[in-house]
């Protein structure tokens, strides 16, 4: 078994998804080689074969481009799969090298069970062994699911790799992040709300306990974009990323976004009135209520203590 | 111009979910349909841009049983001038390739300026078919797709990536977009848009007729994820509640003095 890992870098710097993609073919207990758009002066700590084409050339962003260097490392490496981190580089990617390559693509793969791979389904509430039917593949693989591989102090055999420019899409920069504002990471204290409080009324009610405990209050992704919290509020993979010693999740289902952003909080409660949402599985306490009710009458308790 | 946007019915994902008999997929029974969330930002672009242009005939695509007409009900009352279904009563045991097959097969020779999916799914969540379709009809794709503008053939838009950075992309039309939630604000259709969407015309295609493409991969097993525990699970009066959580957190945390 060999796979070919498809490394990033943004901006850059090397992400550290990298080493994610070593741990899977650690897991897999594949021969590797390593694939990056990036440079010199940035290269993974890994002591195998590394195509680097150089960012400055190929570009950040062009999938078209980045996809036909891919083909040619795939090309002249013949690995049995090709690996990508499930994040926006990933999955604008992968479907494009899957198609050339007449491979079946398995999106965002949680775990491997024999020959076949493990996804979630229906925001994670299930689960899913697929089974690829081709002789190559394509997986993409959750941000955190295999962990980190052991960081060896390696350096890579570098081999470059030289880009075509075009391509139908022109890249023309980045929009950085609204700042200011709240910074939730140096908060002790979070209470977030989730699509479960229903209508913007109810921030009111978060923002209080939050108050009550001397924190401050965040909000999923699915508020955020309603307009009923501001983004700088926002806790997930696409907002702050967060690690309080309490986090207190306010009808927040559990999206794994979500749960990428706050999941390393020191003490985790979840309200929420299904008992099997995901927001279970990192709770150190999940009540099960209606948070309307029982989010007033903690705050009007802790108020009093 | 002409506008394609093609939608997915998809329980709503607060359900109680049940494997189904066959082990595969989770049974279709006693669950409440919805669009696909990804997919209202796309219908809601898609009319947009048709009052923009404003000459412009706009197509909802949909695959699925009958039921599913129920879903495109809503895209035609959002604005959307005709549906396509493409009847198929086994659409969830599709995977995203011959989805995609199928609408490509679909779209082919009918020269639509924009295609507009969602970015995934709700349910399967593979985010392939939208870049699959673009791929097959040799059109350029731009996948989680935060903002839209488009002027005289050309369109700029902002691709989400992770901590809240954009990138900024610039391509010209014919084009494929997946929208990402928070592109825009789904309209709801109002009573008198529901009535006229009565009338707009809905046709049917048998999916057999359109999926030229071999299956690559089978779902071996569907189950539920087995729960990691650790976790207290606290129910009953909200009272009480209250107070048992108090005293948790005072033995637990230092978070209360």
């Amino acid at each position: 078994m060999k796979v070919l890992l498809i490394a990033e870098s943004r901006e850059g710097k090397l992400l550290n998804s990298c080493y994610e993609l070593m741990a899977f073919a650690e897991k897999m207990a594949a021969e590797t080689a390593m694939f990056l758009v990036g440079s010199d002066s940035a290269l993974p700590q890994y002591g195998g074969k590394l195509y680097l084409a150089d960012v400055s050339a190929a570009g950040e962003y062009n999938p078209d481009g980045h996809k036909q260097l891919i083909l040619d490392v795939v090309a002249k490496e013949q690995p049995d799969m090709v690996v990508f981190s499930h994040s926006s580089y990933g999955w604008d990617l992968a479907p494009r090298v899957a198609f050339a390559l007449q491979a079946a693509q398995i999106s965002e793969v949680v775990d491997v069970a024999g020959s076949t791979m493990v996804v979630p389904v229906c925001n994670a509430k299930l689960r899913r062994d697929v089974a690829p039917k081709t002789a190559k593949t394509v997986v993409t693989l959750q941000a955190g699911a295999f962990g980190l591989a052991e960081v060896p102090s390696a350096a890579p055999v570098v081999e470059k790799l030289t880009s075509q420019s075009g391509g139908k899409i022109e890249f023309t920069g980045y929009e950085q992040a609204e700042s200011g504002g709240v910074d939730l990471g140096k908060a002790k204290i979070i209470v977030s709300a989730g699509r479960g409080i229903g209508k913007p009324e109810n921030v009111a009610m978060i923002a209080d306990l939050a108050k009550a405990l001397g924190g401050e209050y965040g909000a999923s992704r699915p508020v955020v974009d309603s307009e009923w919290v501001e983004h700088n509020r926002q806790v997930g993979t696409t907002g702050q990323t967060v690690a309080p010693k309490l986090y207190v999740a306010c009808g927040i289902s559990g999206a794994i976004q979500h749960l990428a952003g706050m999941k390393k909080s020191e003490f985790i409660v979840a309200v929420n009135t299904d008992k099997d949402a995901p927001i279970g599985d990192v709770a150190d306490v999940l009540v099960v209520a209606d948070l309307k009710q029982f989010v007033p009458a903690l705050t009007a308790k802790i108020q009093a203590l | 111009m002409k506008i394609l946007v093609c939608i997915k019915q998809v329980p709503d994902m607060e359900s109680k979910f049940k494997v189904d008999a066959g082990g595969t997929w989770y049974a279709k029974t006693d669950l409440a349909w919805r669009m696909n969330e990804y997919d209202e930002y796309a219908v809601e672009q898609a009319v947009q841009l048709k009052e923009q242009v404003k000459d412009a005939d706009l197509t909802v695509l949909c695959i699925g049983s009958e039921k599913v007409k129920e879903t495109m009900k809503k895209a035609l009352a959002m604005g959307c001038d005709r549906g396509a279904h493409i009847a198929d009563e086994e659409a969830d045991k599709k995977e995203p390739f011959q989805i995609a097959g199928i609408i490509a097969e679909y779209a082919k020779e009918k020269n639509f300026d924009l295609i507009f999916t969602g970015m995934q799914s709700q349910d399967r969540g593979s985010g392939q078919v939208g870049i699959l379709v673009a791929e097959m009809l040799g059109m350029p794709g731009i996948t989680t797709v935060v903002h839209f503008a488009y002027k005289d053939g050309v369109i700029e838009a902002k691709r989400e990536l992770e901590g809240g950075v954009k990138a900024c992309v610039k391509v010209a039309a014919p084009a494929v977009i997946t929208c990402q939630l928070g592109l825009n604000t789904p309209r709801y259709p109002t009573l008198p848009n529901i009535m006229k969407a009565k009338k707009k015309e809905l046709l049917s295609v048998p999916a057999a007729d359109l999926l030229k493409v071999e299956s690559r991969q089978d779902t071996a097993k569907m189950y539920f994820p087995e729960k990691k525990g650790g976790g207290l699970v606290l129910e009953g009066d909200p009272a009480a509640l209250v107070d048992q959580l108090i005293k948790i957190l005072k033995e637990k945390t230092a978070v209360l003095g």
